[in-house]
Order: C-alpha cells, then structure tokens, then sequence
C-alpha cells in the first residue's frame, strides 16, 4: 500500500509579482475609456434595440437630446419630457438650443452638427416628431437615434 | 503601489460609463416652405407603411402581424425595376413612405425603421460586394478613401428614399 501513501506536495500560492501590472493595465484601460458625465438624466432612458447601427465618426459634433418620462414623476408628471443638457425644454426652444450648440463649434463645422436623439422605448412619436419638425426649422438636419445592438438571426 | 492602483481602478470601474454613440443615422428633410408644389408620385412607386397608436402595422393596406419578411418585401419592391407593374420602376424612382401615429411608441418606430434602413443597406453591401455590416463601418468614416469609394459603389443608382410623414393625430 506504499504505493498511495505518498502525496505529492504542490505548491498552492498564486505568483502574486504579476499582480501589479495586471491592475495598472485594468486602470489604464478604465482611465482612457472613461468619460465623466456632465449632466444628470433626469428622463428614462430604456434605448431600444436594433440591427442596422451606424456609428459617428466624430464625437464633437454631436449633441445630445434625452427624451422620456421624467424620473421624479410626483414633481413633473408622467408625460415625456425633452432634455438638453441640465434642463427641461419645451419643443420651442430647440431653435434657440440647437443655435446655442452650434455657437460652440467652428463655424466651417456648424453644418455639420448632428443631434443624437436618446429616446426612451415608451415615448410616444408625438413629441418626438414636435423636435424633428422644430430641428429641421433650425437646420440641424443630421439626427440619429440612439440604439442598442441587437443581435441578428441568421437564418 | 498595488492599493493605490486598485483604490484607482475601482474609483474608474464604478464611474465610468462606456459611451454608446451607435444608432440609426437619418437626415432630416429641409423645413417645408410656405409655397409648396405638389409633387405627383405614381402609386406604384411607393411602398407604404403605416403604424396606428397601438403600433400595429399595415403594409400596402393589408395588416401585418409578423414582420420576418417585411424586410425581404421592401428588397422586393425597391429592386423591381418595372417587372411588376404594382412595385417601383426603378429603384431611384422607389420611395418607402412611413407614417406613424402620435401615439406610436419610439420601440415600433424604431424596430419598422430597422427594418427599411437594413433592406437599404443590404442592397448596397451586395452592390459594393461586402457585407452589410462592413458597410455599414465603411459608411461612417468617408474620410478614407477606400471606405469612400466602397460607399459610392454600394449607392450608385439606389438613393436611400425614405418618406418619414407628420404623425396623425389619433392617439397622444
């Protein structure tokens, strides 16, 4: 019975001298792919799914529109509402908004500005249409509609 | 070192927030003017799509419950090139007209959207000879030219006419 007496004797520490590279890679990975955000949403934001994504090249041209049922629904009721930036707008205000934000960039650029819509799955086409028609009177043409990735069935 | 860097890495985990700037591009028609023409479309080169309040779905008048092949019809009508005489002449005469209610959810709108814009784009990938999803990438950085002349290829005599009408007035 010799033959099973012996166990082997195995070493259970983890190397451990790695770990500090390990963590710096994660942090620096964390650090450049962060991005503060300046603004507190105040709307839902549950973005619908879809197929056919685009991306934008440029991330300095684009503003974005938060569009949903407001998250304090006691203070401001359960109709959607439109965000931009830190406030409430009401859809005449956009001219004035979509100015503002094209005031900020160069002015060969200014065509150029495209308004990301993030618009939250139970809003209604009704209020989103009152900002396409008012984006369109202020000529800021290019929209997108923020969508998740959905994936495709292949069939 | 190692407690700074985790104390670091968890103050990043928890405040970061990856960015998502991926969605449905779309250009916005320019502001209608006081003075409008009447533009004549023939019936048959319009392939209509309407969705009432409670998002259900009518396709050239006939109600659609499962939309699996909506995209396939769509493909259908804009490549017909007069073969049929209910569907387009040619493709650049081809409009997809869509019209929601005020009522209609943004989840429908942008599902049926999906739907369109992905039958586009899949007749410019085959034109182009890539795949949807490459061209798709090729199409958001026109600043190379080899993603430029992909995109060329891919849209040469297929403009992307799609009619987004005003809502009707039916539910809020």
């Amino acid at each position: 019975m010799s033959k099973f007496k012996k166990k082997a004797v195995v070493k259970q520490d983890i190397p451990t001298s790695s770990m500090p590279d390990v963590v710096f890679m994660l942090l620096f990975f964390f650090m450049v792919t962060t991005e503060l955000r300046e603004t507190a949403i105040d709307v839902q934001q549950r973005i619908p799914e879809a197929t056919q994504l685009r991306k934008l090249a440029r991330k300095s041209l684009v503003t974005n529109l938060y569009i949903g049922e407001p998250k304090k629904t006691e203070q401001f009721g359960k109709e959607a509402k439109i965000q931009a930036d830190d406030v409430f707008i009401e859809p005449k205000d956009i001219i004035l908004w979509v100015n503002r934000q094209k005031d900020l960039l160069a002015e060969a650029e200014r065509d150029q500005l495209t308004v990301a819509l993030k618009v939250d799955n139970e809003a209604k086409r009704g209020i989103i249409a009152d900002v396409e028609s008012e984006l369109r009177k202020a000529n800021a043409r290019k929209i997108l509609y923020n969508t998740m990735a959905k994936k495709e069935i292949i069939r | 070192m190692a407690d700074i860097a985790f104390l670091m890495l968890i103050f990043f985990l928890v405040t970061t927030t990856i960015a998502n700037d991926r969605g449905l591009s779309m250009q916005l028609p320019p502001p209608p003017e006081a003075k409008q023409e009447d533009v004549k479309i023939q019936e048959h080169n319009m392939f209509k799509i309407q969705v009432n309040s409670s998002d259900a779905l009518l396709v050239e008048g006939n109600p659609m419950q499962d939309i699996s092949g909506l995209k396939e019809d769509i493909k259908k009508f804009i490549l017909n090139r007069g073969n049929d005489p209910t569907m387009s002449d040619s493709p650049e005469k081809a409009i997809v007209s869509y019209k929601t209610d005020r009522g209609t959810t943004h989840r429908r709108f942008i599902e049926i959207l999906d739907l369109i814009q992905g039958a586009y784009y899949d007749i410019y990938a085959e034109q182009a000879g890539v795949t949807n999803k490459k061209f798709r990438e090729a199409a958001s950085d026109l600043a190379d030219p080899a993603n430029r002349q992909i995109y060329d290829k891919g849209r040469a005599g297929v403009p992307m006419q799609v009619s987004i009408a005003e809502p009707t007035k039916v539910g809020n």
